[in-house]
């Protein structure tokens, strides 16, 4: 196995791992940290791809993910903090009433 | 070398990501996050993709998770997710879990570079890569900045609808 084929099937690693975290803990706040592990394994698979085939295009799409990243994460903590006022609590079995 | 430093700080950045999914305290959690970006910018550093590496510690560690710990710092956490951590979805989504990683391992194997190199490792210098991306991607790069004020003016309108609604 080579470098780039070991550094993907860590991306994977990560991106399971992060899977695993917005799917089974009830903090939203680390809800919200595990989706970020999820963007830095995609980020993690466009490097390993961009260093292997020595093009701009995979780094170039990481700048990309990164202004995602961080309007996701502002708008996401606002609406965190929007929803622990009105319920009073950051687990995620508390705001079973969102519809939509 | 190089194998050595990606077998480290890949070993460190799944370490941490683990402890991000089981630490109890949310700030213990974006602690180990941050030290999770911190390794992944080493590889990228290693990979000698230093621009990204750059990008991950400006824009990740420092811009993002100063938010992220902000957050924290203004919310009580020590409410019911705090005492149980885990929902009622633990193994089908460890069984989901240990498929995804497993089915890239299983993937065949392709060595070497794909194409030949050109430039080499100062082609993601930082000059180099700044007059690339600007050459090929400078529309994108404007619709990025207004997606950047899109998501700040959200932000903003989502805080203030909310606290006066």
């Amino acid at each position: 196995m080579d470098k780039y084929q070991f550094l993907i099937t860590m991306a994977g690693v990560i991106f399971s791992l992060g899977l695993l975290g917005v799917a089974v803990r009830r903090n939203l706040l680390v809800v919200m940290m595990c989706l970020e592990i999820m963007l830095n394994a995609v980020v993690l698979s466009f490097v390993t791809s961009a260093s292997r085939s020595n093009t701009v295009a995979g780094a170039s799409m990481t700048f990309f993910i990164y202004v995602a990243a961080s309007c996701e994460i502002a708008l996401a903590m606002a609406i965190v903090v929007l929803l622990v006022k009105r319920h009073g609590t950051l687990d995620l079995d508390a705001h079973q009433d969102l519809k939509g | 070398m190089d194998t050595f430093f990606i077998l480290l700080f890949s070993t460190l950045a799944v370490l941490f990501a683990a402890l991000v999914l089981i630490l109890r305290q949310p700030m213990r959690a974006a602690l180990a996050l941050i030290a999770h970006m911190v390794s992944l910018a080493c590889i990228y550093a290693t990979l000698n993709v230093h621009v990204v590496a750059i990008f991950q510690i400006l824009i990740y560690v420092s811009a993002v998770m100063v938010f992220m710990v902000y957050t924290i710092m203004l919310l009580d956490d020590r409410d019911a997710s705090y005492r149980q951590r885990f929902s009622r979805w633990v193994y089908p989504a460890l069984i989901v879990a240990v498929l995804i990683p497993l089915s890239l391992w299983l993937l065949p194997a392709e060595s070497g570079a794909l194409v030949a190199p050109a430039g080499g490792p100062e082609r993601f210098s930082f000059a180099a890569f700044a007059l690339d991306f600007m050459k090929s991607y400078w529309f994108h790069f404007e619709l990025a900045t207004v997606l950047l004020l899109i998501g700040v003016l959200s932000a903003w309108t989502a805080v203030k609808e909310g606290l006066d609604g």
